[in-house]
């Protein structure tokens, strides 16, 4: 296990978030969708030409951008 | 082996603290009573081996949010030695009450006030023996980010656990049944009362989005849906606006006429050659709007939206915006208006303006009727759809243009983050009902001012008395003869420009105003367009009508949403100006070419 950056998963790949370094309102819908840190998350699929992610957390699916994705920090099989 | 409870509110550093108290030695557990995940490590403090559990940030013990009712569920469910909890010392006084809540529960607690430094450099002095007073419970000073403090908050820590005997048992508190009790019956009372729209299963979902969201096929088969809509609205409503123009037609001739005779000239004329021609000429596609409506609460209420946005989130990138933005663009195809105030939803004010800016480019239904009805008189019944098609395709170069040129002035960086539903299956009843809003939105409003616009018309056609009717004396030829320099160039006549000066305040007016000012109705007045206009005209009217400002309340909606005068000028001024400068390059250009 080691950490990664959510964007930087695989499609189909899962892991635990360990750190969400986002900030206020962003933050907060994070959690109001169920990001936590130790909650189990999935990359579903990413949208073409760079496009968002389509990420899974217990049962909500919810889209984001890359570059937001990658405040947060994924524990994954390397 | 002793449990220590990680408690506190979002935002507080409770997992900073966590982390930094336990190293990196975190696993993820399952416990009783609870079916979420939380992340446990074991630590050494003092002699003994403890162990630390994470539980969500929650603002209220007794609470109904998702983390509210696990905290709670895991506290009546595991055995807890102590409880600390992470109060964000910054915002102490907000904090506090939740700090009170946890003491009735009678455990060992101790309070760690993270953020010390940061509450220090705001001015914020704590009288620590009074807390502990208050609070029944040691204090302990942090920067969980800076590791300070972190030496005495674990030597606090160990004395109390030391201090108290292990707990054997989950706490059994009372006042927790109750909220229990309280959630039973809230759940029982909404199977009850309300009915929700049928959430299709997950892997149904899931199937769709496969498809749906193909990283290839996803693109192309969201325009196949959309041109599947417009089949659809145009086959079904083809017949009913033949229908409703048959009706209104012999209504005109059977009952009406017999008015002529008995009625003054002029009130004959006002009532029946301006309120009744304009507002049935309106009124025929009424059932295309209907359906046009029907079809957009469909999509609206089934879940798909949010996927657009995410097939569109690229793009819409690259000009400034986001994916919600060119959603917003389809909602403008019913109304404007709605669709504006739907960038609410966006905080950063650059983004808004830039999305707001766009929108009112969007065909709405209003112009719609308009394309409908001029490329059926001047197209054949093969034309007619592609160059409805062109005028949907010049909405969106419209929009998109404007962004492109505007984006440097209104940047934004607002984090994108939208939750992709479960599709649903709106009830009949659902979509018959918000298709029903809007029609009575539509028909409220066109009705209020398509009579005032008619009534308008036929005064300025029929006024000072006795010139003939819309001619170079009327006040209507007036108004037209001092725009005529203006719009000749782009191939619009005088009384086509009374039209477009009426077009300002609704569209809804424009084809209320053709009827007015040409005295006819139905296919006659199509005849006459098709007679009065070659295509290069229409099409270069058409453009004119797409791309100017939509109405009145689009503008007074801009005004009021964006709180700007400036914008709200710019935003007509750039729109009129685009519009005159793309009729102007299509009119001369096909005449060049020889149409």
């Amino acid at each position: 296990m080691s950490m990664v950056r959510l964007s930087e998963l695989a499609i189909g790949q899962q892991g635990i978030i360990g750190d969400m370094d986002a900030e206020g309102q962003f933050r907060q819908r994070l959690q109001s969708l169920g990001f936590r840190i130790g909650k189990e998350v999935r990359l579903i699929r990413q949208a073409l030409f760079g496009g968002p992610l389509q990420v899974r957390v217990g049962s909500v699916n919810v889209m984001l951008r890359r570059c937001d994705a990658a405040s947060i920090q994924i524990w994954a099989e390397r | 082996m002793k449990r220590i409870a990680l408690l506190g509110m979002p935002n507080t550093g409770k997992s900073t603290f966590f982390n930094r108290l336990t190293g990196a030695s975190a696993r993820i557990g399952n416990w009783p009573g609870i079916t979420v995940d939380l992340l446990s490590a074991r630590i050494l403090l003092g002699a003994d081996m403890v162990e630390v559990v994470d539980l969500p940030g929650f603002y209220d013990l007794h609470g109904f949010s998702e983390d509210e009712q696990v905290v709670r569920q895991f506290l009546q469910n595991n055995p807890i030695d102590l409880l600390c909890l992470i109060i964000n010392a910054t915002q102490i006084d907000q904090q506090l009450p939740l700090a009170l809540q946890l003491r009735r529960l009678g455990l060992p607690t101790v309070a760690i006030l993270n953020m010390a430094d940061e509450a220090e450099q705001m001015g914020i002095r704590f009288d620590a023996a009074v807390l502990t007073a208050g609070l029944d419970s040691p204090v302990c000073f942090v920067s969980a980010k800076y590791g300070h403090g972190f030496s005495e908050a674990r030597e606090t820590l160990r004395q109390v656990l030391e201090r108290n005997p292990p707990t054997n048992a989950a706490i059994q508190h009372t006042e927790f049944a109750a909220d229990e009790a309280l959630l039973a019956e809230a759940e029982k009372l909404v199977a009850r009362s309300v009915s929700m729209p049928r959430v299709l299963e997950h892997g149904l979902t899931e199937r769709i989005d496969r498809i749906v969201l193909h990283p290839i096929l996803g693109i192309p088969l969201f325009f196949l849906a959309l041109f599947f809509l417009f089949q659809a609205v145009y086959t079904l409503g083809g017949p009913l606006q033949d229908g409703m123009t048959w009706l209104l037609t012999t209504v005109h001739d059977q009952v009406l006429a017999h008015l002529q005779p008995i009625l003054p000239g002029w009130l004959y004329g006002l009532l029946v050659e301006g309120v009744y021609d304009g507002l049935g000429t309106v009124a025929s596609f009424v059932p295309i709007i209907v359906l046009f409506f029907l079809g957009m609460a469909l999509i609206e209420d089934s879940g798909y939206l949010s996927r657009i946005a995410f097939l569109m989130d690229a793009l819409m990138a690259k000009l400034g915006l986001d994916g919600r933005g060119f959603v917003m663009l389809m909602m403008g195809f019913g109304c404007n208006v709605p669709a504006l105030l739907g960038t609410r939803v966006m905080r950063s004010r650059s983004l808004r303006l830039l999305t707001m800016l766009i929108i009112p480019f969007s065909l709405c239904s209003a112009r719609l009727q308009v394309f409908v009805f001029l490329t059926t008189a001047l197209f054949s019944s093969t034309q007619a759809p592609v160059v409805l098609f062109a005028l949907y395709v010049v909405s969106f170069l419209t929009a998109f243009g404007t962004a492109l040129l505007f984006k440097n002035r209104l940047p934004s960086r607002e984090p994108l983050l939208i939750e992709l539903p479960p599709y649903r299956l709106p009830t009949f009843k659902q979509v018959i009902l918000r298709g029903w809003h809007e029609v009575h939105h539509f028909l409220s409003r066109a009705s209020r001012f398509i009579i005032m616009g008619v009534v308008a018309i036929w005064l300025l056609t029929h006024l000072p008395p006795g010139v003939a009717v819309g001619g170079p004396q009327s006040l209507a030829g007036i108004f037209g003869s001092w725009l005529e320099p203006l719009l000749r160039p782009i191939g619009i006549d005088q009384q086509m420009a009374v039209v477009l000066l009426f077009g300002f305040v609704a569209k809804e007016i424009v084809l209320g105003a053709m009827a007015v000012i040409y005295g006819l109705e139905g296919d006659a007045l199509s005849h006459l367009m098709a007679q009065r206009m070659d295509w290069v005209q229409a099409f270069s009217f058409m453009l004119f009508i797409l791309i100017y400002t939509p109405c009145l309340s689009t503008v007074a909606t801009l005004r009021s949403e964006s709180k700007s005068l400036v914008f709200t000028g710019v935003s007509i001024v750039w729109s009129l100006g685009l519009a005159w400068v793309i009729s102007f390059a299509f009119y001369q250009s096909a005449r060049l070419l020889g149409y």
